[in-house]
């Protein structure tokens, strides 16, 4: 694991792509990538064991991660390439014509690291689940990841997951939860309130942690080694993780407003304004 | 009129079921997943054969398709399990994005398809599922006709890298085809050669498109008579030889007209030489309960309405 100011740095320049991919074609979700962006900077710098010189659909002893909530791709793409799956340079090509940066990720183009389309909501938690089996039927002792946004979880195909999950005793797998509150529609809590989400995963069977700081990268670290001490033990691990969509950027943050809209010009430079320190922009 | 004979009616779900019972012996890498439906989709072998490769997953459609996705990924090869209704229409969007999008080499079998299903009703009767399936990018649409072909054709999938949608049935219906063929994906089956007329036929419309051929050679008629078990890719080859010499067709499917075989066929013909055609299939309509015979016979998939529609082509040429 790089020690945490080496990803705080890192951290910094993902949200700079993420603003500047998004600005360049006028469209795409800034909110929940940079709600994200610790979560995935930890996770694919020190959190996970993974290849990505050598990227391979089975990755056998290697741990994977599944993004479910598919829209929040820039922050996806960021990691993946500054982790070296593929050229940064390719970040510019993001929702573009004939890219392989889908706006939604997909495996169709063959972009390295990713190893399931999503974007249509609810359906990672199954196929991690899938995965998961997949790693015990091959006795690979690797984990499973995946990631999903809080309104994801009104989809009813999460809770036939959550049911299959505990019941089979899935426990080489941690789903985390994006409890940042907001969709597109506004607060999570008046668009349809998830009730006590803990309660809720207690009550079907998983082990639940929580990440209250999902934004400081020591506490992103903590919510992992939290999860990770409970792999093997008979339960599906789910990390509700609180973050702020469009965390960084002040204007960004608090309101679902930049859930799914772009910067424009002046609203660029004013995000990176707040985000110097680190220039090895794309 | 070359000459069909069985000694017995047996069920395609049996031959799905013990299809996959021997590829359990043969392909360690080949799994099973059933959304409580495993009597009925006669998967028992399997899951007491090999208990550790079967996933019990529960009336959860949605979850078993995304398992099925997952599962690909260290090299299973997972055959998914439930009605025809269930394993399409139910699960659309998840079979769209995370098998057919993504290229998992998922197997989304499928029983109890078409008005066959009987006395359950139009709820169950799922006449769509063949459209839904084959306008996936990508997707492998296969309908065999009677026991041994879909034994062999399950076994023939496992081999095949990509996805597949196999459709078979729940009444027994005769065993024609030989126990030792080898499947070929994408191979139409010549059953009989004529000159007059090409009957194309899939699924359960096989047997009774031989025996309309039968009756048709009573009537001095020769008909050509084609098995398509694989829908897509379809034998465009075949079609197209065999209607070059015929200059029309009939096709007949337990299916919607709106979006089937006969869809495809016409598809094929039109850009490339147009003929003549008609349609023996469902005419935008859901089915009802009622015996498996009753219902073919009332929504005009019998032998009759075959030859009839031949009579009626054969004037249009």
């Amino acid at each position: 694991m790089a020690d945490i100011s080496q990803l705080e740095k890192l951290a910094l320049q993902v949200r700079r792509d993420i603003l500047r991919m998004v600005h360049a074609v006028n469209s795409g979700h800034p909110g929940g990538s940079l709600g994200c962006t610790e979560y995935l900077v930890a996770l694919y710098n020190g959190v996970m064991t993974h290849n990505p010189k050598n990227f391979t659909m089975d990755g056998k002893g290697e741990d994977l991660f599944f993004l479910s909530n598919g829209h929040i791709s820039p922050v996806f793409y960021s990691v993946l390439a500054r982790c070296g799956y593929f050229p940064i340079a390719e970040l510019k090509t993001f929702r573009k014509l004939n890219s392989r940066l889908q706006g939604h990720p997909t495996t169709h183009e063959h972009l390295p690291g990713v190893r399931i389309a999503s974007g249509s909501l609810g359906q990672g938690m199954s196929v991690a689940i899938g995965a998961a089996i997949s790693k015990k039927l091959n006795k690979d002792n690797s984990t499973i990841y995946s990631l999903h946004g809080d309104g994801e979880l009104q989809e009813g195909q999460i809770w036939e997951a959550a049911i299959y999950a505990a019941a089979n005793k899935v426990d080489n797998y941690i789903a985390t939860i994006d409890y940042n509150g907001r969709q597109i529609d506004g607060d999570v809590e008046n668009v349809l309130s998830l009730g006590n989400l803990k309660a809720k995963f207690e009550a079907f069977g998983w082990q639940v942690v929580e990440t209250n700081e999902g934004n400081n990268m020591a506490a992103v670290i903590e919510g992992f080694n939290k999860a990770k001490a409970f792999i093997g033990k008979g339960k599906p691990i789910v990390n509700i993780m609180r973050t702020e969509m469009g965390a960084g950027v002040d204007f960004m943050m608090g309101t679902h407003k930049w859930h799914g809209s772009a910067p424009n010009d002046e609203q660029l430079k004013k995000a990176l304004d707040q985000l110097v320190g680190n220039d090895a922009d794309y | 009129m070359k000459k069909y004979t069985y000694t017995e009616k047996k069920d395609t779900r049996s031959g799905f079921g013990a299809g996959l019972s021997e590829l359990g012996k043969s392909n360690p890498d080949v799994v099973a997943l059933c959304a409580d439906l495993t009597g009925s989709l006669k998967m028992d072998a399997f899951q007491k054969e090999h208990p550790e490769r079967f996933f019990q997953v529960g009336i959860a459609e949605a979850n078993m398709i995304g398992i099925a996705a997952g599962l690909t990924i260290g090299g299973k090869i997972p055959f998914t399990g439930t009605f025809a209704n269930f394993s399409t229409g139910r699960v659309y969007d998840q079979i769209r994005q995370s098998v057919a999008y993504s290229g998992k080499n998922v197997k989304i079998c499928a029983s109890h398809a078409g008005l066959t299903l009987g006395e359950d009703g139009a709820t169950h009767q799922i006449l769509e599922d063949i459209g839904l399936m084959k306008m996936l990018p990508h997707m492998c649409v296969i309908n065999p006709c009677d026991y041994n072909q879909t034994k062999a054709a399950t076994i023939a999938i496992a081999d095949y890298k990509g996805p597949v949608y196999l459709r078979f049935g729940r009444p027994t219906v005769p065993n024609f085809t030989p126990a030792d063929q080898t499947f070929e994906i994408g191979k139409a089956v010549m059953l009989n050669e004529g000159t007059d007329v090409t009957i194309i036929a899939t699924g359960h419309m096989v047997w009774k498109a031989i025996e309309a051929g039968e009756k048709l050679a009573e009537q001095g008629i020769s008909a050509e008579i084609i098995n398509i078990h694989t829908i897509k890719p379809l034998d465009n080859a075949a079609i197209l030889k065999s209607v070059a010499k015929t200059k029309c067709v009939v096709t007949a499917e337990e299916h919607q007209m709106n979006g089937g075989l006969g869809d495809s066929v016409a598809q094929l013909l039109s850009r490339n030489t147009p003929a003549p055609q008609e349609f023996v299939a469902v005419n935008d309509s859901f089915g009802e309960s009622g015996t498996p015979d009753e219902l073919m016979t009332k929504y005009g998939l019998d032998t009759i309405n075959i030859v009839e529609a031949v009579n009626k082509v054969i004037k249009r040429k």
